[in-house]
């Protein structure tokens, strides 16, 4: 009883803790210095539509690289929690013939879609942390569909890897060619024509290594969930 | 302002699914509530009124002027909340699986999922 009571004292507490940020919330009608910065900036000296993705690889970059390292320390750990045992996959049904067969027709698609989205990522809605978790629910359908659906592992742990270095050497590229204060600056690279594929300097290409990074950091989640999930 | 409040309801009630329920399952959807409430919140304290997404393409009009440089006639909202929320969604999708695996680890050594029978932390 005085367990319940201690709840709801905490919940109306929180409640009353966020209660100012409704209460004090007024639509903006206008971005303020900041995001002015940014939105034009990412026009001007990066040459690229996409602002969010231009917050998100050049100007809070570091930021990003802290995000994906946190995403690999806890697709290590679930690979830590979860190894793998011998004789593990005779315990689950396999997939229907309807899930089976159209697996075999999605999943290309899928993960065709999740390669356009992240190389794609700094010209229309979407970028590489949106691209890898649309490649890693290709796979997904894959695991779910056939029971004897096998990774690579070593592929998948070798295009981490490089992803991982990958997207830090083009950051230090970036330091190399154009100077102190200038990791993950983006224009060493030709800038190309607005609008167009190869434009905005490196983007497109440290955008690619983050999503093969995301993708395949996720891939193998699933692969541990489903090889540690289901021995028991 | 309609999605602030949503936001608001389900940091509230995640709150209250993590401290009153006692399954474990429950305790780790109960957080993933929350995640997604205060994601809501973020996208919707950088909302623009009457603004489009901001990615200048052809759909925003921009006027560009010699003296003035470059302005957008059509407004944008910030893209700093959303390139927050962005991260933030593939981080706790991560999170969440590595809460999930320690459930398995905790159901394989102690063959239960209610937070009551795990008592080696309580004082």
């Amino acid at each position: 009883m005085i367990k319940y009571l201690l709840i709801i004292v905490a919940v109306i507490g929180m409640a009353f803790m966020f209660y100012p940020l409704v209460e004090e919330y007024s639509v903006a009608t206008g971005l303020n210095d900041l995001a002015n910065t940014y939105v034009y900036g990412s026009v001007k000296d990066l040459n690229m539509p996409n602002t969010v993705t231009a917050v998100v690889v050049t100007y809070r970059g570091l930021d990003t690289l802290g995000e994906v390292t946190v995403l690999f320390l806890a697709t290590a750990g679930v690979g830590f929690l979860l190894r793998r045992k011998r004789k593990n996959s005779e315990t689950r049904r396999h997939g229907s013939e309807i899930l089976q067969t159209g697996a075999a027709f999605m999943s290309p698609l899928i993960i065709l879609l999740g390669v356009y989205i992240f190389s794609h990522g700094h010209l229309s809605p979407g970028g590489g942390f949106q691209g890898g978790v649309v490649i890693a629910s290709g796979i997904l359908l894959l695991v779910l569909a056939r029971v004897d659906f096998k990774f690579s592992h070593g592929i998948i742990h070798f295009s981490e890897s490089l992803s991982g270095v990958g997207y830090v050497i083009m950051g230090v590229l970036g330091l190399l060619l154009l100077g102190v204060s200038s990791f993950l600056d983006p224009r060493y690279l030709p800038m190309g024509e607005y609008l167009y594929l190869f434009s905005s300097g490196a983007v497109p290409v440290i955008y690619s290594f983050i999503g093969l990074k995301v993708g395949s950091e996720l891939s193998s989640v699933i692969d541990s969930m489903q090889a540690g999930g289901c021995d028991q | 302002m309609i999605v602030l409040i949503g936001g608001f309801i389900l940091v509230i009630i995640g709150i209250w699914a993590m401290l009153a329920k006692k399954n474990i399952i429950r305790i780790i959807i109960g957080f993933s509530i929350v995640d997604t409430g205060i994601h809501l919140i973020i996208v919707a304290l950088g909302y623009v009124k009457g603004a489009t997404a901001p990615i200048i393409d052809t759909a925003v009009k921009m006027q560009s002027s010699v003296s003035t440089g470059m302005k957008l006639v059509t407004k944008v909202v910030d893209p700093v909340p959303s390139a927050l929320v962005l991260t933030a969604i593939v981080i706790g999708l991560a999170v969440t699986a590595l809460m999930l695996s320690f459930t398995i680890r905790l159901f394989k050594v102690h063959g239960s999922l209610n937070i009551d029978d795990y008592e080696e932390l309580k004082w």
